[in-house]
């Protein structure tokens, strides 16, 4: 019933809620009949107050996308307006080009990884700083903190420090561990997307860990306790009780992740730049839409581009709300949609 | 919620006494000491940052994990003097302080219909935004350079305010509505006794009432303006309009070689929003689990 309008969000967000969900029942009628004659002026409000929204939603969400298809037909340098229509040719040559595949590869890539590296770290390290230790909230904020850095701020201080002489190496040497280090972090196609991983881990994980700890609260204290005294361990009743209710949380952490990744730009863009991304294997979708567009001033091919990676964005979101959240949207119907 | 106390005599399993026992005595400095690495690695990037910027070239070469020695201010100074940083940093005030404006105000006028108004419609309006959250700004990037090319408005700071108010919009609607909504009907039914129309109430009521979810969102929509990089990139460029992140990669490319100008310059970057972000904290974390938990 609520999965048949898009209102993902609402539903999902109603879904971890959980026990929540009945309390967003629809406005009862009465605010009608309570104005009859007001409709007019009702009319008026709304579009006073919905208006503005709508207009710039449309003029900068809707329109440029529904120019990007129309472009997307034509040979255009961007001058004047477009007159060369190439039909499919666009298309055509984006499915064609290996360099648009690697950069779809790398994409899904970092989207599986992200799932697979940072999920289980943010359940485990939320379950660790929910106990009550001292000190709890200074260390919520401070690991929070590299999700406020920006992108390109983090990048070039990791870059600095990925270098061949950088900080980095310097400290895996110091650690007389490993003999003298020098990993060519940046460079090296082999591990190069195991680098990204790591900056990515260390600028979204902390995001991650803040949602779970949020899902943590709303889990009765009563469940794990019953666990307790049926003879459960204390990891035993995390694995079986504490994480399966978590559910709601991974599952819209993971939505959120799995977008993140999708449209990853600026951390690759300033670490390893477009030449050298393509070479290490960490390029990705928006960056060879920079690179055909911006890049190249062939703006009917990079509108064409654009539309695919919409394309790619739609399908999985909402493959991902089918598959994935129905189960928490079954719970809970909200009016929004 | 991990402190689980429970009397010894009803627990059955003595594995679970011993279980317990374990964590009592060095669980805890176990958690101390998963928490200190975790934050040592959290920090340690910023961390390298902002020190680098108080060293010289030579330091960072020599020992490139090491901390400053002697203490060196004429990087921090140098960028504080230039006014390609306070030209830039002028740049990035306006587009974040408009682009939060117009995002929560708009999307406060919104929400409270979606929230408050029955009409026809309604789900339909709702859905549209909603879509909006598929479509993140990255991957319209390239259209919205056309259009704002279109309009005239490149190099022009409202190129890039109009189109983050725009992508803004849907979470903040998203997570203002549930909001609004909680507001109990009595209310709205007891100013409009006194005499109070709906924009009136409005105005006098929702407002106030909402400003806490008001604040939240705004911090989010101030440090995501700030910290945006992708869109002032095709917008404005390199030109006198780029903001701080612009500023940062574009600094880059004209002192390659001077690390620790680089890093001093990196660092004063991003202070705005970690101040932002220290400040307001128990906002932005308590918003993102009120966006979870409703």
């Amino acid at each position: 019933m609520s999965e048949s309008q898009v209102a993902l969000t609402q539903e999902s967000l109603d879904g971890a809620r959980g026990a929540g969900a009945g309390t967003h029942v629809p406005a009862p009628v009465s605010r009608k009949a309570r104005r009859p004659r007001a409709s007019w002026r009702e009319r008026l409000e709304i579009t006073l107050l919905a208006g503005p929204a709508i207009v710039v939603f449309v003029a900068f969400v809707i329109v440029p996308v529904v120019m990007a298809v129309y472009y997307g037909f034509y040979r255009w340098t961007g001058d004047g307006p477009p007159t060369d229509w190439v039909g499919l040719q666009n298309y055509k040559l984006i499915f064609q080009d290996p360099v648009f595949f690697s950069a779809v590869k790398h994409s899904f890539a970092i989207v599986g990884l992200s799932l697979v590296i940072q999920g289980p770290l943010a359940v485990g390290l939320a379950l660790l700083l929910n106990r009550k230790i001292r000190g709890r909230s200074i260390i919520r904020v401070l690991v929070f903190a590299p999700w406020v850095v920006s992108e390109v701020v983090a990048g070039m201080g990791w870059n600095e420090m990925l270098q061949a002489d950088g900080a980095l190496n310097h400290m895996l040497t110091g650690l007389h561990i490993f003999g003298t280090v020098s990993i060519d972090w940046i460079g090296d196609s082999h591990v190069a997307i195991w680098t990204l991983m790591m900056v990515l881990t260390w600028k979204y994980l902390g995001f991650a860990i803040i949602l779970m700890m949020a899902g943590l609260q709303n889990i009765p204290e009563e469940l794990f306790e019953a666990a307790r005294v049926d003879g459960a361990s204390y990891w035993q009743a995390q694995r079986y009780v504490t994480v399966p209710l978590l559910g709601p949380t991974i599952r819209i952490w993971a939505f959120l992740s799995i977008i993140g990744s999708l449209q990853l730009f600026d951390l690759v863009w300033v670490i390893w730049g477009s030449t050298s991304s393509q070479v290490a294997g960490t390029s990705t979708m928006a960056m060879y839409m920079r690179d055909n567009g911006l890049g190249s001033g062939t703006w009917g091919y990079g509108s064409a581009v654009a539309v695919v990676l919409f394309g790619i964005s739609l399908v999985v979101a909402v493959a991902y709300q089918r598959f994935v959240l129905r189960r928490d949207l079954s719970g809970a119907i909200t009016e929004g949609a | 919620m991990a402190v689980v106390t429970m009397d010894p005599s009803v627990d059955p399993a003595p594995a679970t006494t011993r279980n317990r026992r374990r964590k009592d005595e060095w669980g805890s400095p176990t958690t101390y000491f998963i928490a200190l690495l975790v934050i040592g690695v959290t920090l340690g990037p910023v961390a390298y940052i902002v020190l680098g910027g108080f060293r010289d070239n030579s330091q960072i070469t020599d020992h490139p994990a090491g901390l400053p020695h002697p203490w060196v201010f004429s990087n921090y100074a140098s960028v504080l003097q230039s006014s390609e940083f306070w030209n830039d940093f002028t740049n990035s005030v306006i587009v974040a302080v408009f682009t939060t404006a117009g995002i929560v105000v708009l999307g406060l006028m919104a929400s409270y219909v979606l929230a408050r108004y029955t009409f026809r419609g309604r789900g339909l309006m709702f859905g549209l935004f909603a879509s909006g959250l598929m479509f993140p700004i990255s991957v319209a990037v390239t259209p919205l350079y056309l259009l704002i090319k279109q309009l005239g408005m490149l190099f022009t700071l409202p190129g890039v305010i109009l189109p983050q108010i725009a992508f803004g919009l849907p979470t903040t609607i998203i997570i203002l509505v549930p909001f609004l909504k909680a507001i109990p009907d009595e209310i709205e039914e007891a100013s409009a006794m006194d005499g109070c129309s709906r924009l009136g109430f409005f105005l006098r009521m929702v407002v106030p009432l909402a400003k806490p979810g008001l604040l939240t969102t705004g911090i989010l929509a101030f440090v995501a303006a700030w910290n945006s990089y992708l869109l002032p990139l095709f917008i404005l460029g390199a030109g006198d309009t780029a903001t701080l992140p612009l500023g940062v990669k574009n600094f880059t490319g004209e002192h390659s070689v001077d690390t620790a100008q680089i890093l001093a310059f990196t660092s004063l970057a991003m202070l705005p929003a970690l101040l932002v972000f220290t400040l307001f904290e128990r906002r932005i974390v308590g918003g993102l689990q009120g966006a979870v938990k409703g």
